[in-house]
């Protein structure tokens, strides 16, 4: 057996332990539609009086509920990822996993496949909730919401990677991140705003993260018409980074964890 | 008689700590080895170098012919494992669980086997239960199952009747034992409970302080320290006293 090969039958393996979790638990299922759909009626509801008091919102009157629902693709793309993780540690079942043939970015490959599960499961609900009752469908953005959805999700790949190294290396006590750790970037990304609102130096910081080309070439859409395929590229290029960086703090974790005996002790 | 698994020089240091102090020993095939130690001694660490869940400081480990440290991905699917410091996910049922388990060291078959090992090690009606609401002893089992579920050759195993009722953990022995016999699989147990490694174990590493302190049949070791039975030994090397 070849020490790098990637077995689909593993990653199917481990998408099949998160689907029975998912499929014996409707509290949990529940759980993944009631955020995006209350995001939703707040914002729908905002966005109809925005509509008729702002001259901008005037303009594009889904350019507000369409930033929330990409927002939730991020939100939860990240979200799907640590907690399929963090399913394990609280389980106590890393010991167990890594003693089969499984390798680290097989496990990886499946927490990005329950990602974009949860993900759609999340937010498919609350955008077709917005037709009836908001008149607005973020279907109507065509291909480019593709691209979009897609440079999100890989954009909480990236972050899921980078909470999982430091749960992996600091144990389920750094948990918590993973429910915060994604809302530090909601100012800089310019998720419900134009990047230029933001002073000088931080639009910089902005321009480094794949979410505000996403936000930015949404809004460009939506208020002009134009599909902006240099925010599409330069998306495209920072998540390729971010995701390698990702890959790698998960692949140095793993190793420290083999390191201190960290797998064998996890657990709440 | 060929080894499985063959340790040299192995040592591991938590910054000051020497957790594992150079031990050299061999399993054969087919053979059951104990680790004897008391709290702390070392046997746990060692055994999750064998398993490459924990990265020796030095030595070498090699397992069926591989070297652990660069090929551990090639007899991984040919060995398993079972120990208290592991469970199996509490909300999955035991079917579930062995199902995906089945999957990940690619079986052919894998409800066949698993009805195999439900008639085997009578799980049978446990197997729709998820594994939370089961017994510690019912537990108990399922993870056995899990850990033969490949036919491993061989089988490491951390405690395997910790915090079992006597009958359970007589049972558990008795079907160790049998399958030993049965399929050749070598084993390496690692515990402190005396009965089970002479009821199991033809040869015996004792452990103190990280160290290989001493080796051999339970029969010889219990004549060489001029003791009733292996307790005593236990207890005199625990204690630092010599043969």
């Amino acid at each position: 057996m070849s020490d790098f090969a990637m077995s689909p039958r593993r990653v199917g393996a481990m998408i099949l332990r998160h689907v029975y979790v998912l499929r014996g638990s409707w509290p949990r299922l529940i759980e993944l539609v009631y955020w995006p759909i209350m995001q939703i009626l707040v914002w729908g509801t905002l966005s109809v009086f925005l509509a008729t008091n702002s001259t901008w919102i005037g303009q594009a009157f889904g350019v507000l509920l369409g930033a929330v629902m990409l927002w939730d693709v991020l939100f939860r793309g990240q979200l799907g990822f640590t907690l399929s993780f963090l399913e394990e540690m609280w389980s106590r079942n890393l010991g167990n996993l890594y003693v089969t043939p499984l390798r680290p970015y097989e496990h990886l490959a499946s927490l990005m496949a329950m990602s974009l599960i949860r993900t759609l499961i999340g937010v498919i609900p609350a955008a077709l909730l917005a037709i009836p009752l908001y008149q607005y469908s973020i279907f109507d953005l065509g291909l480019p919401l593709i691209a979009f959805f897609t440079n999100l999700l890989v954009m909480g790949w990236a972050t899921g990677m980078f909470v999982t190294a430091l749960i992996l290396r600091y144990g389920v006590s750094a948990e918590n991140l993973a429910w915060f750790l994604v809302f530090m970037l909601a100012p800089v990304v310019s998720v419900y705003y134009p990047v230029t609102v933001l002073p000088e130096w931080l639009q910089a910081v902005a321009w480094t993260l794949p979410a505000t080309y996403v936000f930015e070439g949404m809004r460009t859409l939506m208020l002009e018409q134009v599909f902006r395929v240099d925010l599409l590229l330069g998306a495209i290029v920072l998540n390729l980074v971010y995701i390698a960086i990702g890959a790698a703090a998960f692949l140095f974790a793993f190793r420290i964890a083999r390191e201190r005996g960290l797998l064998l002790h996890v657990g709440e | 008689m060929k080894s499985v698994i063959a340790v040299e020089g192995l040592s591991k240091k938590f910054g000051k700590v020497v957790a594992v102090d150079g031990i050299d020993f061999a399993v054969p095939a087919g053979a059951a080895v104990a680790l004897l130690g008391g709290n702390g001694a070392g046997k746990t660490t060692t055994l999750s170098m064998l398993l490459g869940l924990l990265l020796p400081t030095s030595g070498a480990v090699r397992v069926l012919g591989e070297d652990m440290a660069t090929h551990r991905y090639r007899v991984l699917g040919r060995m398993n494992f079972s120990s208290p410091y592991v469970d199996l996910p509490r909300r999955l049922t035991a079917r579930q669980n062995l199902v995906v388990y089945g999957h990940l060291y690619s079986l052919a078959g894998v409800k066949q086997r698993i009805a195999e090992l439900a008639r085997d090690l009578d799980i049978a009606p446990l197997l729709d239960r998820p594994v939370g609401q089961l017994s510690s002893g019912q537990k108990t089992r399922v993870a056995l199952a899990k850990a033969l579920l490949n036919r491993p050759e061989v089988l490491l195993l951390d405690e395997p009747t910790a915090s079992l009722d006597p009958d359970t953990g007589d049972w558990v022995r008795g079907y160790l034992d049998s399958y030993r016999r049965q399929t050749g699989c070598a084993i390496l147990l690692a515990s402190h409970n005396m009965g089970e490694v002479e009821r199991l174990c033809g040869d015996v590493l004792m452990m103190r302080a990280g160290r290989i302190v001493d080796r051999g049949a339970p029969a010889d070791l219990i004549r060489r320290y001029g003791r009733r039975n292996l307790e005593e030994v236990f207890l005199a090397i625990a204690r630092g006293a010599g043969p």
